[in-house]
């Protein structure tokens, strides 16, 4: 088992290099670079002082030095500077990340706790009325985008009830039922839209494994149904859904980034928008090689579970 | 009074393309610690028979007709919950593919205790004890150890071994074991066989023997019923049946077993055409377009067993005719 997570690690490095790269050319390729941006809002351009702050921002350099004395300073744990505050990107990344990580984690625990007991629900009570309506209603938040939802969530109310959903944000560790009732709405959103596909991978694999010899053998010891269920068919079942949650960690966390937008989260979702539209290189490379690790790590828990869900992936 | 006393039991199973009638008016009886055999080639209704003492049949069966009375009980009148605390523990069963009938996940210890923590309501730290006496009785070497393998660390062979201990761990007064040994080879077959007959004959427990295998028929069951298209067509004790098989298919069925003393060169007997097609029965006797005896009358007649001779029955409306 340490030597599979050790192998399995290692394996992480080149999909991490290759991310490096992608990650610091993408945002170079967009066309418009910051120094435009800085001399048009400043009102000055001569082609001295454009020199002048590209010498200053280490923007003057050949792009694979820039590249090399990036990567350099990331192994040193520093992500650079903010080239419009000047402040660490790791500094930004610290305020900002860990809210973003709550909405999502709040979000998957949403998506796997509707998701997973519709799935069995549906999945024991196939072709009945509540399976009918457990699929109708996964194949609604499959089909409706949850920003548009997120909008309807915030007028609709508002204009009927006149009730919005609180939108003040308070850090989890000042007033945690506070920070809970803002992030409420949307956590709730982003599982829902998350749930759809999972409850439907759920059912789909435990009616493949209800008709096992196994749950037969199960049924003729004399075991009642739910622990036929939960003990000899759910864990079977589980390993295409932890697969498809994995899968699902980079619509989890580009979910969380344009849910933040519409319910005033303070999350990096606007912080990366922001360095975006500034041309923030530092900021943008910090803020996705962070989600790629992330991303990268999710999938590493993943793999690990397989050990605990399969016996014959342990030995 | 017998302890399995089956009447006109009737299956049928909703398909797609019609109703079958998998079993038909089928009535045999098991005494305590008896061994009865049931044979028959595939889609002759053995195991549907056997699926349904226990209800274990799935959504597409249903028992249409009929009774199977276990210790003077009617298991068709009782609700789900009474079948429930007879399975595993007063009747248990034994399934074909010990590949397939082991769950992946769960250690072998677990499964094997499972019965004796759901019938005998120990805690499970008991149950494992008594499975690992189980795993010894059933000769499988490091008992302790075993507990906590998985079911791919053990060969098919083993995997069997598991089941009848599985079985076993309630001592249930009938064990149905359905084709135990088709899927494993056949040096490994005699042994599960006799290891399966040792501890039922221990226990004092009955057992239904579902196989197409007539030597396992000679060397283990006590009587023996022949199946053919859903209904029993003959039943004797193994002997009898063995030395004077007195229905047609019986005889064709005897007479198809390759014999070491026979004839070098000479070709095996067979009986001729197909089994027949569930969704379209042929009328009167099932077996009659393969019957060298068929007369008229078993085109449209259905025959019903009758005791041709003490203890040996048979169903058959030509052979009376000609007699």
């Amino acid at each position: 088992m340490h030597t599979f997570i050790i192998r399995r690690i290692l394996a992480l490095l080149p999909t991490l290099i290759f991310t490096s790269i992608i990650v610091f050319a993408s945002i170079r390729l967009i066309p418009g670079d910051v120094i435009d941006l800085m001399l048009a809002q400043n009102d000055i351009s001569t082609g001295n002082d454009r020199a002048v702050i590209e010498a200053a921002l280490g923007l003057d350099k050949p792009i694979y030095m820039q590249y090399f004395l990036w990567v350099g300073d990331i192994l040193q744990g520093d992500l650079g500077r903010s080239l419009w505050q000047n402040t660490p990107v790791t500094e930004q990344l610290a305020l900002t990340l860990p809210i973003t990580f709550e909405l999502g984690a709040l979000a998957l625990i949403v998506a796997l706790s509707v998701a997973i007991p519709i799935g069995i629900y549906s999945a024991m009570k196939q072709d009945t009325m509540g399976d009918y309506i457990a699929r109708s209603f996964s194949l609604l938040m499959l089909a409706i985008p949850s920003f548009w939802l997120g909008t309807l969530v915030m007028v609709f109310p508002s204009v009927w009830w006149r009730w919005a959903p609180p939108l003040q944000y308070t850090p989890f560790l000042e007033d945690p039922l506070a920070n809970l009732a803002h992030m409420f709405v949307p956590a709730v959103l982003l599982g829902l839209s998350l749930s759809a596909v999972t409850m439907r991978m759920t059912r789909t694999m435990m009616l493949e494994v209800l008709r096992q010899d196994y749950i037969r053998t199960a049924r003729a010891k004399g075991l009642q149904e739910n622990i036929v269920v939960l003990r000899h068919a759910l864990r079977n079942c589980m390993i295409p859904v932890v697969t498809l949650i994995g899968l699902q960690a980079p619509l989890l966390i580009g979910g969380a980034v344009i849910l933040e937008q519409i319910f005033v989260v303070p999350g990096m979702g606007s912080l990366l928008l922001e360095a975006v539209f500034q041309r923030d290189y530092p900021v943008v490379t910090g803020v996705f090689l962070v989600v790629g690790v992330a991303i990268l790590l999710i999938n590493l828990v993943v793999d690990l579970t397989y050990g605990f869900l399969d016996p014959k992936v342990r030995h | 009074m017998s302890l399995l006393s089956i009447n006109n039991l009737s299956v049928s199973f909703q398909t797609d393309r019609g109703v079958v009638q998998a079993v038909d008016q089928v009535s045999f009886d098991v005494d305590a610690g008896e061994t009865l055999a049931i044979v028959g080639e595939s889609g002759s209704g053995k195991s549907v028979t056997a699926l349904s003492i226990l209800q274990l049949l799935g959504d597409a069966g249903t028992i249409s007709d009929g009774q199977i009375v276990f210790d003077g009980q009617n298991l068709l009148d009782l609700p789900e919950k009474d079948i429930r605390n007879i399975r595993g523990d007063r009747i248990a069963m034994i399934f074909q593919e010990p590949m397939s009938s082991l769950n992946p996940v769960l250690t072998i210890g677990k499964q094997v205790a499972e019965p004796i923590w759901l019938h005998r309501k120990k805690t499970w730290n008991e149950a494992l004890d008594q499975a690992e006496e189980l795993i010894k009785k059933v000769s499988i070497p490091d008992a302790r150890q075993r507990l906590d393998a998985y079911p791919h660390q053990f060969s098919g062979g083993m995997r069997q071994r598991v089941m009848i201990a599985m079985a076993l761990a309630c001592e249930p007064k009938l064990i149905i074991a359905d084709e135990p040994t088709t899927a494993l080879d056949v040096t490994v077959q005699a042994q599960i066989l006799s290891l399966l007959k040792n501890l039922t004959t221990e226990l004092n427990s009955a057992l239904i023997l579902i196989t197409h295998d007539l030597g396992v028929v000679a060397r283990y069951a006590d009587r023996v019923a022949v199946m053919y298209g859903g209904r029993i067509v003959e039943s004797a004790t193994a002997a009898e049946l063995y030395k004077h098989p007195k229905h047609p298919y019986t005889e064709g069925l005897m007479a198809s077993i390759p014999t070491l003393d026979g004839e070098p060169g000479s070709r095996l007997q067979t009986i001729e055409g197909q089994p027949p097609d569930l969704l379209h029965m042929p009328a009167g006797c099932a077996f009659h377009p393969r019957c060298p005896y068929a007369a008229e009358i078993c085109k449209h007649a259905k025959p019903s067993l009758k005791e041709v001779e003490a203890n040996h029955f048979r169903a058959c409306v030509g052979y009376e005719s000609i007699s």
